[in-house]
């Protein structure tokens, strides 16, 4: 990934900034400038995200894409955050303790490395919550 | 709109195609459609080529018109059009081809797929088939195809409580399709522990849940039904066409282990040929992982949501049963060269109306549906086509 294309996402990376539509209510994370629901009528806003939620599935992943690799085995899953939108991340834990139905909060992480030389990623992923 | 029927088909042997180029195996697919309806290039009226990403796997873009070229059409400037919409780019393009004829805009139209993947390494591949999904929002956080789909296995799991050998018995069935077709690049049959048993890849997905990376192109060729007896005496009619989309993410779904795309791409095909889903004979679902099968057959309303897992151990999907899904092998065992598949699932049930499907015909066979589907379900084709 070039180093622009990153830096473009920067806010909602680190900080876990969406938006959400004022008219409806509804929340964005990833942020969307449209609102599916109200459409022309939806007023965006940002909105930052407090980084709390819940396991909708997950998964252990044993094969990786190369830049991936050296993480095997880790969980994937699919958080539901508490405002309502569900977001892929990784959780960090032990994988045979993984579960459907856990609560996770966010943490802010390496996700990946561009080869030897290349940029290296920050983002967030999620810890379990005792 | 004016009634489309399939004249001709083609179809390479799927597989690790090494000594071939993307150039060969879409003019060998074309060759053999073009045989099959006795028909001379000269006849060719347009060209749509589902391809998903020949510009990663082999670093060529303007496929319509490289494809058009090494086919010998060059002389009649004939318009070409590549259609993508990730492994549902066949589908697509088929449907394209459709609409071109029912219309009335051209007349003898060729849909054509085609994919070279094993050109470059694994890395490379499962990078690229990443693209499918949202690259930003999921490959981004380490996620994979596998992954994905094993994230709609564990939330099916969950709530419906299928077992480890009901979801198995979709690759040994498919396996024992394909075994009795020719162009499949898997023909030997497995057992259940050979899926139970094989690597892990994202649980629970085992290798043998997965579908293979594969080279390999399918044709077929369309005209307007009043005109279809020129060329051949088995004309299949095209009954419905159907396409539908859904978010790219997998996270945005409404339900995770439900491919609404699929549910409406299906109710629309049912509606526009006045059908449901008993009088389909068979049908060809995209099963790029075991648990892929398992939703469509529920999505498509073969059996009730929860239920696939038993209705596959049980025998109802497989030959003789009383729905058989994958004749040709599915993705699974025949091969998924991504950008092909959608049209042959078109070439496959195109033989079962002919009755011509060898080992696997299903008897009597009148009409059949294909379903084709991009991504994680973000892009679903559906066509129902039936002998005339
Ligand atoms: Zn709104």
């Amino acid at each position: 990934m070039t180093v622009a294309r990153f830096w473009r996402h920067l806010p909602q990376r680190y900080n876990m900034v969406g938006t959400k539509c004022e008219t409806c209510g509804r929340h964005f994370f990833p942020p969307r400038t449209f609102c599916p629901d109200c459409r022309r009528a939806g007023k965006i806003v940002e909105h930052k995200f407090k980084g709390e939620g819940t396991v909708v599935t997950f998964t252990v992943i044993h094969t990786a894409a190369e830049q991936y690799s050296m993480l095997t085995p880790y969980v994937l899953a699919i958080v539901k955050l508490e405002e309502g939108p569900q977001i892929t991340t990784q959780i960090v834990m032990d994988p045979a303790k993984a579960k459907i139905g856990m609560k996770v909060k966010s943490v802010f992480r390496k996700i990946a490395t561009d080869g030897e030389s290349g940029i290296i990623h920050y983002g967030t992923k999620f810890v379990p919550v005792e | 709109m004016r009634d489309v029927a399939v004249i001709g088909i083609g179809c390479t042997k799927f597989g690790e195609k090494w000594e071939s180029s993307f150039r060969d195996i879409f003019v060998e697919a074309g060759a053999l459609a073009l045989a099959d309806a006795g028909l001379s290039g000269e006849q060719i009226d347009a060209m749509y080529v589902g391809n998903m990403s020949a510009g990663r796997f082999i670093g060529q873009e303007h496929i319509g018109a490289l494809i058009a070229d090494y086919a010998g059409m060059t002389g009649k400037h004939i318009p070409s059009t590549r259609v993508e919409a990730a492994c549902a780019s066949g589908g697509l393009a088929f449907r394209q081809a459709v609409i071109a004829v029912a219309s009335g805009m051209e007349d003898i139209v060729v849909a054509a797929g085609v994919e070279k993947m094993t050109d470059v390494g694994s890395d490379e591949s499962t990078d690229t088939l990443t693209g499918a999904a949202d690259r930003e929002w999921e490959g981004f956080m380490g996620a994979t195809f596998p992954g994905l789909y094993a994230m709609i296995a564990n939330d099916y799991i969950h709530k419906y409580g299928m077992t480890r050998e009901q979801l198995a018995q979709v690759a040994v069935k498919n396996h024992y399709n394909g075994a009795r077709n020719p162009i499949a690049q898997f023909q030997s049959e497995i057992s259940l522990d050979t899926v139970t048993k094989s690597t892990m890849v994202a649980e629970p997905l085992r290798l043998f849940d997965c579908s293979p990376v594969t080279d390999g192109a399918a044709a077929v060729i369309v005209a307007p039904l009043e005109r279809a007896k020129e060329f051949t005496d088995t004309p299949i009619k095209v009954l419905a066409t159907a396409q539908a989309s859904d978010t790219i993410a997998l996270h945005d779904r409404r339900d995770i282990s439900t491919l609404d795309a699929t549910v409406a791409a299906g109710q629309r095909a049912f509606k526009m040929a006045h059908l449901t889903t008993k009088d389909i004979d068979m049908v060809e679902v995209h099963d790029c992982f075991s648990i892929a099968e398992i939703c469509a057959i529920e999505d498509l309303g073969f059996c009730k949501k929860g239920t696939a897992g038993k209705f596959t151990a049980d025998g109802e999907t497989a030959l003789g049963g009383k729905i058989p899904v994958n004749t040709s092998g599915g993705l699974k065992a025949c091969g998924h060269p991504v950008g092909a598949t959608g049209i042959k699932q078109v070439c496959e049930i195109v033989q079962q109306l002919r009755g011509t499907a060898g080992k696997r015909q299903v008897d009597g066979a009148k009409i059949g549906m294909t379903h084709n589907v991009g991504g994680t379900g973000a892009t679903v084709a559906v066509h129902i086509l039936g002998r005339v």
